[in-house]
């Protein structure tokens, strides 16, 4: 369904003065995965880490340095104008703040209307019928569907979102965070929903979060990035199970987690200080500044992602295959 | 045991006026905090948990109705605005979930932390930036004389969030209030501001008021814990016996309704055990068990009549009346 392969996305930002070189922002630089169709690949990492620009450069909401997405089989970023544009209504994408993601004047019923209006998709009869059924699959009931944004609550606008991303029944949904602003009690709620979603309209996920609980629930392979790069990459059960990574390992024992058999199984590894800057990431391997484990070959080699065991993939001179 | 105690709220009643009257927000919310001790109080938004902190420091949005807080002897809620400074910051403070809007971005990090200690102890300016020094470095901020001529933007969240605590404990407070320490940190950098105060905790025998609606950080850092709903206490209890024995539907729900990180991850996208509906509004009229109309167990009683207290064990107490039903 979707494949990525070494797609890098550097920021410049502004000159510091006239004559300056302007600084880059290494943001994505190099990330290959694969999501099968009706699966969820999952991005963790923390904030900086360059999941989010991985999500906005798929859609080519930003345009991305070098690489390639294929969707279906279709090189995205060597499409132009009209074909991009056309292809635009297979893809979608829910973000974490459902308060300034929607439209404060539009109506919930114009706002899921509106990927209808503008890929053209539907008689205006059609496009109402459609905007009524969304609404409802997502748990609003009809009384609502003339309310304003501000009128419903955190919850109810995710719900919105949602049904505007399947408003014009696209195969591949990006989800950036879509649980994150909501509380816990409705966390369940939506979480419930986009599986009851993806199962009836065969939907494709990219799911990116830093919550690694909701990542394990909802994930069929997941991806763990740090700055820019991805650092390990398997199945659910083997990123939880036997996490190789330093890394993996160090985000995992940093959970606060509920279940103490859990913490106790994982050896504590505590992470000093914060992660560098990607705009000038470290040589060699980029986590061997806060790496317990770091060697010699660390910080002059850059590792590759190789694979470890069957579908189990980590970039870590200390782990080789 | 009841000498341990520092502070004490009793049948706390909060009051906002709005334009359609006044709306009550906390309904009679009684806790106690032991010398060294970390409770936490847990809820999700709007239920009232910051705004009981905030009553004890004197700065709530509203009027204290009923109740008292009792610190030291002291009753709090009808004490001076005069009293009530030279209370907070000493006695009792507070350190905030975003540290870059409570910082102040036009004074170094050094300035903000003497200015605490020039407010309340008479001494120079000189000996109060050598302690707001000692104090970077207890909490683990690297380089702090470097730190100490910085302003917030050029520091990290975490750090920023570290040099808050600094500012918190600048007087070596009796009490300290954390609401959401670590809500807006990734979890490493979470996991280093748990161990911060933890440790500050065990060398100045701190007692916490942690504000929290995340059950894991409870489980991390606290001893016992407060579940709130709609302005109300519903459970109390020794966080173990909250989390392995959770007797009230709303702890029940809210410990189930999140997927929980395990070794061996159960099924896939099994379905997760939901709240339904949403938190009752604050304008609401609310008779009975607040959570009633969301309740799987309610009955008539429920929605009628405020449910009583009942003791599961010494520690651990819960108002719901399907216990005292069952009892």
């Amino acid at each position: 369904m979707l494949k990525l392969e070494n797609l890098r996305t550097y920021y410049q930002l502004p000159k510091p003065h006239l004559f300056a070189k302007a600084p880059t922002v290494f943001a994505v630089d190099g990330v290959s995965f694969e999501v099968a169709r009706g699966k969820t690949f999952g991005l963790v990492g923390e904030s900086g880490c360059g999941k989010s620009t991985v999500a906005l450069s798929i859609l080519r909401l930003i345009e991305s340095t070098s690489g390639s997405i294929f969707l279906k089989g279709i090189d995205l970023l060597r499409l132009q104008g009209e074909e991009m544009r056309r292809l635009r209504r297979h893809m979608q994408i829910i973000f974490q703040d459902p308060y300034s993601s929607l439209n404060p004047r539009s109506k919930a019923r114009e706002l899921v209307a509106e990927p209808l209006v503008v890929h053209k998709i539907g008689t205006s009869y059609e496009q109402k019928a459609r905007v009524e059924e969304l609404l409802s699959r997502v748990g609003l009931r009809p009384e609502q569907f003339e309310l304003y944004p501000h009128q419903f609550s955190g919850g109810q606008r995710q719900r919105i979102a949602i049904a505007r991303a399947l408003a014009s029944n696209p195969d591949f949904i990006v989800c950036d965070e879509p649980v994150s602003s909501l509380d816990v009690a409705i966390q369940a709620q939506i979480l419930n929903l986009l599986v009851k979603l993806q199962r009836e309209f065969e939907l494709t996920f990219l799911f990116i979060s830093h919550n690694l609980a909701v990542v394990q629930y909802i994930c069929d392979d997941i991806g763990v990035m740090y700055l820019g790069k991805i650092v390990e990459k398997a199945t659910r059960r083997l990123i939880f199970k036997n996490p190789v990574h330093p890394y993996t390992k160090a985000l995992l024992s940093a959970v606060p987690a509920k279940d103490l058999a859990f913490k106790e199984s994982l050896t504590r590894i505590k992470l000093q200080g914060d992660p560098p800057s990607p705009m000038n990431p470290p040589k060699g391997c980029r986590f061997h500044t806060r790496c317990a484990f770091a060697q010699k070959v660390c910080n002059e080699e850059e590792p590759d992602l190789k694979e470890v065991t069957t579908d189990h993939w980590v970039a870590c001179h200390c782990n080789p295959a | 045991m009841n000498d341990d105690i520092l502070l004490q709220i009793k049948d706390l009643c909060l009051d906002f006026p709005t334009r359609q009257g006044k709306v009550r927000v906390l309904h009679d919310v009684s806790l106690s905090l032991r010398k060294g001790e970390t409770l936490g109080l847990v809820g999700e938004s709007g239920c009232g948990k910051t705004m009981t902190a905030l009553s004890i420091m004197g700065l709530q949005p509203g009027k204290i109705a009923k109740g008292e807080i009792i610190y030291r002897g002291e009753n709090l809620a009808n004490a001076s605005e005069k009293r009530l400074q030279d209370i907070r910051g000493k006695e009792i403070s507070m350190i905030f979930q975003e540290a870059m809007t409570s910082l102040d971005p036009v004074f170094t990090i050094g300035n903000q932390i003497a200015e605490v200690i020039l407010r309340h102890e008479n001494t120079s300016k000189e000996l109060a930036s050598e302690r707001a020094l000692a104090i970077l470095r207890s909490v683990g901020i690297p380089a702090p004389d470097q730190r100490l001529r910085e302003y917030p933007h050029q520091l990290s969240g975490g750090m920023r969030q570290r040099a808050m605590i600094a500012m918190a404990l600048a007087c070596k407070p009796s009490i300290l209030i954390a609401d959401e320490p670590t809500t807006a940190l990734d979890v490493t950098i979470q996991s280093q501001i748990f161990d911060v105060l933890k440790q500050i905790q065990q060398e100045m025998n701190t007692s916490i008021l942690l504000i929290t609606h995340d059950m894991g950080t409870i489980v991390e850092l606290a001893h016992r814990v407060i579940v709130m709903y709609a302005g109300r206490k519903v459970e109390e209890g020794l966080v173990k016996e909250v989390i392995q024995n959770p007797i009230h539907p709303y702890t029940q729900g809210l410990l189930k309704c999140i997927p929980n990180l395990e070794a061996d991850p159960g099924p896939l996208r099994a379905e997760l055990t939901e709240i339904p509906g949403v938190v009752p509004a604050l304008t609401d009229r609310i008779l009975g068990c607040p959570f009633s109309d969301r309740c799987s167990l309610s009955n008539m009683r429920c929605g009628q009549e405020m449910p009583k207290i009942s003791f599961i064990t010494n520690t651990h107490r819960v108002f719901c009346w399907q216990v005292i039903g069952a009892q």
